[in-house]
């Protein structure tokens, strides 16, 4: 071997080692990563705080996931089916928990955890959380929408929401008498089947009636007195123009932004929109005497008999079943979600705490006044259908109760379900 | 072959060479893959199920109404947006021709601008424009007699394909305009001139002799842009995200395989596609054949 030639070896090995000795190096205790969605910042504080509390024993990381949920879902769906070992926690919107646990892409919770973290906590997180029978995620944070009203429009129709239940009917006809516009989310978009399923469920039904079976045969529970029910009210909101114009474009925060306008009367939506309206009156953009007028009361209801089953949404941790430190991973997601955690990240972020606990915290029924309402609409939530075609079911939904105007119980229950039957059978395009 | 001949065509291999590893790397091998992945019945969270099932794919795509209406939405954006942008950018591309020369680069820079904005912020800037909520445009109606001030663009087919072909062709007009300019400069002044003392008024030595001359860049503007639009996403994804009947091929292909995680079905609608792009191709390079042949005086 010539000099020139030993000089390269010698390079090359030391090119090689070097990274290798960089790896060894890498020492301290290990890493997790929890793939969290976006929010004000929360949840890298609770990483931070469970990393301190860890002791040494892991270290908590955070990476953020897409904006919209079905972004997220699509991404960790990809990387799960990869077998990627970087998935140690996930942030999980509740209707996609199925469709990641059927293929085993979930670690499992075990038995002593799952009685642990199923403590104290609202039935609809724990009802999220599930699939056939078994808890698969961790319930962290339970969203559920209310009806926010403008106190002067419910008192000029003689209505109190706050003390009575209130009804589709009633605020329709309130809006109508008086000229104002509704606060409902009729866009082409996840929001669209949030509305559909709660008031199905409000009107006693369900969008399917057995969700947990396989994709050709899942029975659709539109055709039946509560799916009409349910397109006759979203029927007339869309002819009769009671959402306005811009009610087929209308997501959560144009909602709001209708709300907020002098022609708003009632609103179905999430607790954000009470910290969006406080930080708008801070900011001048909105007047202070606005916040005085809104109420807010558990969701309206079918029929005035029954009881409503208010949209139920959320996040739940999920443990990556490829995660090299599962066991870790379990640890962490249970200091993340203790009612402290909980009860901090609401009072900061505005994201209202699956642990029934966590709403007796001081700061958290400072910040929200109507955080009892919020529990309370929690515990009769009702999730949207838990099935791994949960992405068919939803999109299926919007194809057919598009726009709201065109939406008929003679008709639209029926093309619903031959529409998405035909889609789960693999027979018909999205 | 000689020595020297053989060196060369053996360096030309060489350099190449990459260009070919890259070339086959990125597209070859996709497509191919995106081929055997549409015979079969695949869906992502579901790996263990995956089975040949022959053309069934195709079958379930062809005959879906779903697939031929977004066919016929993707095909009418191109038509029109092309024509318009054609007319539009020969248009711009008179103006810059006979400005005077200090301004030429001046009005070059200023139309390339919304060129060379990326298609999602210049989307999201017109959905914005236009959003009944948000959008300036509404305010603008406030004033015209006849025409509804809360009108909702994005509620209707007809309003929304509008605003997202006028995006598009506000991106896109001044690269038509460009190729057209350069089509123009090679038209002989000579042949102007001598139409102009023959008495041809301005329209016949446009139509006789401008426009003939063109034929190679306007086809060559054509077939860029046909074959963009054909495989328009952006836009329609943020604006609509297909709703009111805007389903574009791409974004139906994006829905099955990402949405749905339906593999084998996104597969058959992605080759599909391919095949159509294919198509616009063929066409588009016939004529073109056609053309530059009779531009060398051989049709």
């Amino acid at each position: 071997m010539g000099r020139r030639t030993r000089s390269l070896a010698a390079l090359a090995a030391v090119a090689v080692a070097l990274p290798l000795a960089a790896c060894a190096a890498e020492s301290g205790p290990p890493t997790l990563t929890w793939y969290i969605n976006p929010d004000n910042g929360g949840q890298v504080e609770i990483a931070a705080r469970c990393t301190q509390e860890a002791d040494g024993e892991y270290r908590l990381a955070t990476e953020v996931l897409p904006r919209d949920a079905a972004s997220q879902r699509e991404q960790l769906a990809r990387r799960l089916a990869a077998k990627d070992s970087s998935i140690d926690i996930m942030s999980l919107d509740p209707p996609f928990i199925p469709e990641l646990a059927e293929p085993g892409f979930l670690a499992p919770i075990p038995k002593d955890v799952a009685e642990k973290v199923s403590a104290d906590v609202v039935q609809g997180a724990i009802d999220g959380a599930t699939w056939k029978d078994e808890l698969v995620a961790i319930p962290f944070w339970a969203n559920t929408q209310l009806l926010w009203y403008r106190k002067s429009v419910a008192e000029a129709a003689g209505l109190d929401p706050a003390k009575e239940p209130v009804t589709w009917q009633q605020i329709m006809d309130a809006a109508k008498e008086q000229g104002k516009v509704l606060g409902v989310q009729g866009a082409k978009a996840e929001s669209l089947t949030v509305w559909v399923n709660a008031l199905v469920e409000s009107a006693g039904g369900h969008v399917l009636e057995n969700p947990e079976a396989p994709a050709d045969e899942i029975e659709l529970g539109l055709e039946s007195d509560a799916g009409r029910a349910a397109a006759e009210i979203i029927g007339t909101i869309g002819r009769e123009g009671l959402g306005g114009p811009g009610l087929p474009t209308a997501d959560e925060n144009a909602t709001m932004t209708v709300f907020q306008r002098d022609n708003g009367s009632f609103m179905v939506n999430w607790p954000f929109v009470w910290s969006a309206t406080n930080a708008a009156v801070d900011d001048g953009t909105l007047d202070a005497s606005l916040v005085d007028d809104i109420g807010w009361a558990l969701y309206p209801r079918v029929d005035e008999e029954d009881e409503a089953r208010p949209p139920y949404g959320g996040i739940n941790l999920g443990i990556g079943a490829f995660s090299e430190h599962v066991d870790l991973a379990l640890a962490a997601a249970q200091c993340i979600v203790t009612p402290e955690n909980q009860a901090e990240y609401f009072a900061t972020n505005g994201n209202p705490p699956a642990s029934t606990k966590a709403y007796d915290d001081p700061a958290v029924q400072k910040a929200f006044p109507m955080a009892d309402v919020i529990r309370e609409s929690l515990e009769q939530a009702a999730p949207r259908p838990q099935t791994p075609y949960y992405n068919e079911v939803s999109t299926g939904l919007q194809e057919t109760w598009h726009p709201p105007a065109a939406v008929d119980p003679d008709t639209t229950p029926q093309e619903s379900t031959d529409f998405i039957t035909a889609v789960l059978r693999g027979e018909a395009l999205l | 072959m000689s020595d020297r001949a053989r060196d060369e065509a053996r360096l030309g291999w060489w350099l190449a060479g990459p260009a070919f590893v890259v070339m086959v790397a990125v597209t070859i091998y996709p497509i191919l893959q995106a081929f055997y992945d549409s015979l079969f019945s695949y869906r992502l969270t579901a790996p263990g199920d995956k089975a040949f099932n022959g053309g069934q794919n195709y079958v379930v795509v062809l005959s879906d109404p779903v697939w031929w209406q977004a066919f016929w939405v993707t095909a009418l954006i191109t038509v029109i947006t092309v024509l318009v942008e054609l007319v539009l950018g020969f248009l711009l591309a008179l103006v810059m021709h006979r400005a005077i020369r200090s301004l030429r680069g001046v009005l070059r820079t200023a139309i390339l601008v919304p060129y060379g904005i990326i298609t999602v912020v210049s989307a999201f800037a017109w959905f914005y424009a236009f959003d009944i909520s948000s959008g300036f445009v509404n305010h603008w109606f406030d004033w015209v007699p006849g025409i509804d001030p809360d009108l909702n663009w994005f509620a209707h087919q007809g309003t929304s394909l509008f605003v997202i072909m006028a995006s598009e062709i506000w991106k896109t007009t001044p690269f038509i305009s460009l190729l057209l300019l350069a089509g123009l400069s090679q038209v002989a002044g000579e042949l102007e001139e001598a139409a102009e003392v023959d008495g041809a008024t301005w329209a016949q030595r446009l139509q006789r002799v401008v426009l003939p001359n063109m034929k190679a860049a306007i086809m060559v503007a054509v077939l860029f842009r046909a074959l963009d639009a054909f495989r328009i996403f952006d836009n329609v994804f943020i604006m609509t995200n297909g709703a009111n009947g805007t389903t574009v091929l791409s974004l139906l292909a994006y829905r099955t395989s990402i949405g749905r995680l339906e593999i084998g079905l996104g597969s058959a609608i992605s080759v599909l596609l391919f095949l159509c792009v294919i198509g616009i191709c063929f066409i588009a390079i016939k004529l073109f054949k056609v053309d530059l042949a009779s531009a060398r005086g051989e049709g």
